[in-house]
């Protein structure tokens, strides 16, 4: 005999009230992020002095730019996801649970804005 | 019900330190640490998009000697994560759970890591 009412059955829910959402999000930003880290670590290693004028030239590349972006939307995600995972696996207090969670999302979309603001004023020659 | 004395479930405690448990630990603590990382690359666009004089400012701290410890460390963090990151995706297909292969993938794993970390710190200070 199952508990779980049909409604459940069909969505897949368990006693945890949500699906596999977060842990497929973590696999698919994961999957991403292995051939984006390693393009943006080779390119910090490819600049010469990282001088101002160096990485402005770098940054105006459409290329770079976009790949720069991608780079960081979904390297925030998964941070976001992950940092999530640990707190709440760790800290045992609720309100300090929340407050920890919280302050991560409003952090991590602090980090977003401010990156893609920085990439894109740069790319558009605004710096 | 205060001061019950109520059967616990055997704790991670009483479990033998093995190469599998370490690794997932060094997982989570490097992805923590990589957390901290992307707050200074973003710094470090921020610095760029606010214009030269802010941009040497931040340049002179991250390329100061001192500060190529934790780069390293970031470096280290990277590889680690990224390696042991495909070991997961390969268990979330089903592969590698036996136990000689679930150890061989975990040595390579820091192998891999230690060595790419000793490559890019030799080609970056080259």
């Amino acid at each position: 005999m199952s508990l779980t009412t049909p409604l459940n059955k069909v969505l897949g829910l368990g006693t945890a009230k949500s699906g596999v959402e977060h842990w497929w999000a973590q696999r698919l930003t994961a999957v991403a992020l292995a051939p984006l880290g390693l393009w943006f670590a080779i390119a910090m290693l490819r600049f010469e002095t990282l001088a101002y004028a160096e990485v402005v030239a770098w940054l105006r590349d459409p290329v770079t730019a976009i790949l720069l972006l991608m780079t960081i939307g979904i390297v925030v995600y998964h941070s976001y996801l992950g940092v999530q995972a640990v707190v709440e696996d760790y800290v045992e207090s609720k309100g300090a649970k929340l407050v920890a969670v919280v302050s991560s999302a409003f952090g991590h979309v602090f980090l977003l804005v401010a990156a893609v603001f920085a990439v894109l004023k740069v790319a558009f020659g605004g710096a | 019900m205060a001061g019950v004395e109520r059967p616990v479930s055997p704790h991670a405690g009483i479990y033998s330190w093995e190469i599998t448990n370490t690794l997932s630990i060094i997982h989570r603590l490097t992805g923590v640490a990589l957390s901290i990382g992307l707050l200074v690359v973003v710094c470090w666009l921020v610095a760029l998009a606010s214009g030269p004089e802010t941009y040497a400012r931040v340049h002179a701290l991250y390329s100061a000697t001192w500060f190529k410890l934790p780069l390293l460390g970031w470096t280290f963090c990277l590889f680690y994560h990224l390696a042991n990151g495909i070991r997961h995706l390969f268990w979330d297909l089903g592969l590698g759970f036996g136990h000689a292969q679930i150890r061989a993938s975990g040595w390579a794993v820091v192998i891999t890591a230690v060595v790419a970390t000793g490559a890019y710190g030799a080609l970056a200070i080259w």
